[in-house]
């Protein structure tokens, strides 16, 4: 119970008479984890972060934080921190005075204010760059002012909106794991947001996947990536070969016109569903062997692997990751364990999902 | 070689229009001013100007111009501020700054005997003290009316530039001022104020210098009541015909003026 720090019950954001930009959204925040929001352009992250800070109001629904209701309790009043997506930081001020921003406003001693402006600098790497001007900083050092002032007022909850979008690669990867590693330091909880998936898989406890104002699916880096719960979140984290079937019945499911075996279970006989493999779990194999027959359109080398492209008979586009080459232009076969088929039924709601996956794990313990 | 050579020419030739204005009509009148300052009223010359300047009767008029132009200035800043700043609120800003800046195409006089109706004792103002039961007063020709004439007349020119650096101000700065704690007031002090300031300067300036020698509506709107330097430069040019003691006061605006550009254009920092 103590655990959660930030609850949103059916909250809604809605602009005018346009349609919703958050709809009826609820989650939990517990405190110390590393959350990440994900989503395309435009989904809803930054509106969410706008309103755990305090910039607006929500529409319908109540936000607590600490079980408490902070609907109308203005930004300045919040045990909050952002880290605002291009930085907002002050230009007249320089770095020190910067970080110290939030501490002079809290009319803190002078000797503390220097040793905890100190204390933040050093934790973000910034040692020695107290007196710099803002603009005399690079791109990775301004984010690292912007999260240095954030961090030094303490806050319960830090916000970091997209703070690594600017970077380039090499930085960002840096920074994901100074990123991360802080949280761990200092154990308070993050919210981050970001549209790239894989530093959404690399960093999180856990993960809300949004998209047109909804959350789609949450879970720990591996749930999602493992069991998607519908074609937009299977689609949107990582690649993925998406096929519509038919579930025959417990354990057994037709796509591509074949009958496959496979760990599913609890749907209705002849159910249309969805079905994910991911390029991964795909092997290539003799022609005869293979599970699929698939002609080889194009391969990329890709470093670690191949990424093949290739279509079955009816037109499926197959992507199939292999550190083995093929030939363009060949017919070779595709092979898989039937626990890499995963099925997706349509319009199932987060909760149904659980409790269905919950429902087959139970099975599977009590039958061994 | 030869290309760049014709480049330089080409360059040298579109600056020299510029040259020229800036000869004509920047350096030249300044250096007849400082020539003329150097000769008595009867064609001598002597330095008997400069010495009259710092005789009280000029010292007191400086003052007195200086004290004017401060107010008036002060005033324009605590109206215009707080206008600019509703005025970047506002939805449809661009038109509501246009309709405060049309004022400011009319003519100066225009507008001066506009007010001499209103502020006359049979003018609007009278009319409506009369009804609200106080009577008439005498409006024209004081203090007051000399002061709120003009903070009208250069209101507009205080406003444009602050608005502009207030519109310019990206608005998360004022998210992350919040976030950090800070009041609408803190946030006002320590961040909105501070980076506007190079905007609020330029309309001191626009403002401030002008105002230091206004003449015609220290006679049409103060009755001669307000003497000051841009009054006595005019009155020894037109009446007294003592041009070099015109000059010489004009040469001691001028400096005023370069002192108040160069310590107002400390230049300003930030991204
Ligand atoms: N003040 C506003 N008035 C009207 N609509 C708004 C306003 N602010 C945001 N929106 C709309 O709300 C939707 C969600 O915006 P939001 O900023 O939360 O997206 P986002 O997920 O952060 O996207 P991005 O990844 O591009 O930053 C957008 O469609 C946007 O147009
Ligand atoms: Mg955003």
């Amino acid at each position: 119970m103590n655990s959660t720090i930030i609850q949103f019950t059916q909250v809604t954001k809605q602009y005018d008479n346009d349609p919703p930009v958050l709809n009826d959204v609820s989650f939990k925040i517990e405190r110390g984890k590393f959350y990440t929001l994900l989503g395309p352009s435009g989904c809803g992250k930054t509106t969410i972060l706008r309103l755990i800070a305090g910039f607006t109001e929500a529409s319908k629904g109540e936000v607590l934080f600490n079980g408490k209701k902070i609907n109308h309790v203005p930004a300045n009043k919040r045990q909050v921190n952002t880290v605002f997506q291009d930085y907002a930081l002050f230009p007249h001020l320089n770095v020190y005075e910067n970080v110290a921003f939030g501490l002079r406003i809290k009319k803190m001693k002078n000797a503390e204010v220097d040793r905890k402006v100190k204390e933040a600098l050093s934790f973000v790497n910034l040692k020695g760059y107290e007196t710099r001007e803002i603009r005399e900083m690079s791109g990775g050092q301004r984010q690292r002012v912007a999260i240095a002032r954030a961090i030094v007022n303490e806050p319960e909850v830090i916000l970091l909106d997209e703070p690594l979008s600017a970077l380039d690669l090499k930085l960002r990867t840096e920074m994901q794991y100074e990123l991360r590693e802080l949280q761990r330091r200092l154990g308070i909880t993050f919210i981050f947001v970001t549209h790239d998936q894989e530093e959404a898989l690399a960093m999180s406890d856990e993960i809300f996947v949004i998209n047109k104002g909804k959350i789609q699916q949450s879970g720990t880096p591996i749930d999602i990536y493992d069991e998607p719960i519908n074609r937009f979140v299977a689609d949107f984290i990582g690649e993925s070969n998406i096929v519509t079937g038919r579930m025959i019945e417990d354990y057994k499911v037709e796509f591509v016109g074949k009958e496959f075996e496979c760990v599913d279970q609890g749907l209705n006989p002849n159910e249309p569903v969805d079905i994910v493999i991911r390029p991964e779990d795909l092997e290539i194999t003799a022609l005869e062997r293979g599970k699929l027959q698939v002609r080889v359109d194009s391969q990329l080398f890709r470093g670690v692997h191949y990424e093949i492209c290739g279509y079955d008979k009816d037109g499926n586009e197959w992507l199939v990751h292999s550190t083995k080459k093929a030939t363009v232009g060949d017919e070779i076969g595709l092979y898989f364990d039937s626990e890499a088929i995963h099925v997706m039924r349509h319009g199932e709601t987060e909760e149904e999902f659980d409790r269905r996956l919950e429902a087959y794990s139970d099975v599977d313990t009590n039958g061994k | 070689m030869w290309i760049q050579m014709e480049n330089k020419l080409t360059k040298n030739l579109y600056l020299f229009p510029y040259l020229l204005w800036i000869a004509l009509f920047v350096i030249a009148p300044i250096l007849l001013v400082l020539y003329y300052s150097f000769f008595d009223i009867e064609g001598n010359l002597s330095l008997i100007n400069y010495q009259k300047f710092f005789t009280p009767v000029y010292l007191k008029m400086t003052f007195s111009s200086f004290w004017y132009a401060f107010l008036i200035t002060a005033i324009s800043l605590l109206i215009a501020y707080p206008t600019a700043y509703l005025l970047t609120k506002t939805k449809h800003k661009q038109l509501w700054l246009l309709l405060i800046i049309v004022p400011s195409w009319i003519n100066l006089l225009l507008k001066a005997y506009a007010f001499i109706g209103i502020f006359g004792t049979y003018g609007a103002a009278n009319s409506f003290l009369n009804l609200m039961g106080i009577g008439s007063q005498q409006i024209l020709f004081t203090d007051f009316s000399f002061i709120f004439v003009s903070v009208y007349i250069f209101i507009p020119f205080m406003i444009l530039p602050i608005f502009n650096s207030l519109n310019e101000l990206n608005p998360t700065l004022l998210d992350a001022a919040n976030d950090l704690g800070a009041s609408k007031w803190t946030t006002f002090r320590r961040v909105i104020f501070p980076l506007t300031i190079d905007g609020v300067k330029s309309g001191c300036q626009v403002v401030f210098i002008p105002a230091l020698s206004l003449f015609m509506l220290t006679r049409l709107i103060a009755g001669n009541r307000v003497i000051t330097l841009g009054t006595s430069i005019e009155q020894h040019f037109l009446v007294t015909q003592d041009w070099g003691m015109g000059s010489t006061i004009a040469v001691f605006l001028i400096i005023i003026m370069v002192v108040i550009m160069v310590v107002t254009n400390t230049r300003k920092r930030g991204v």
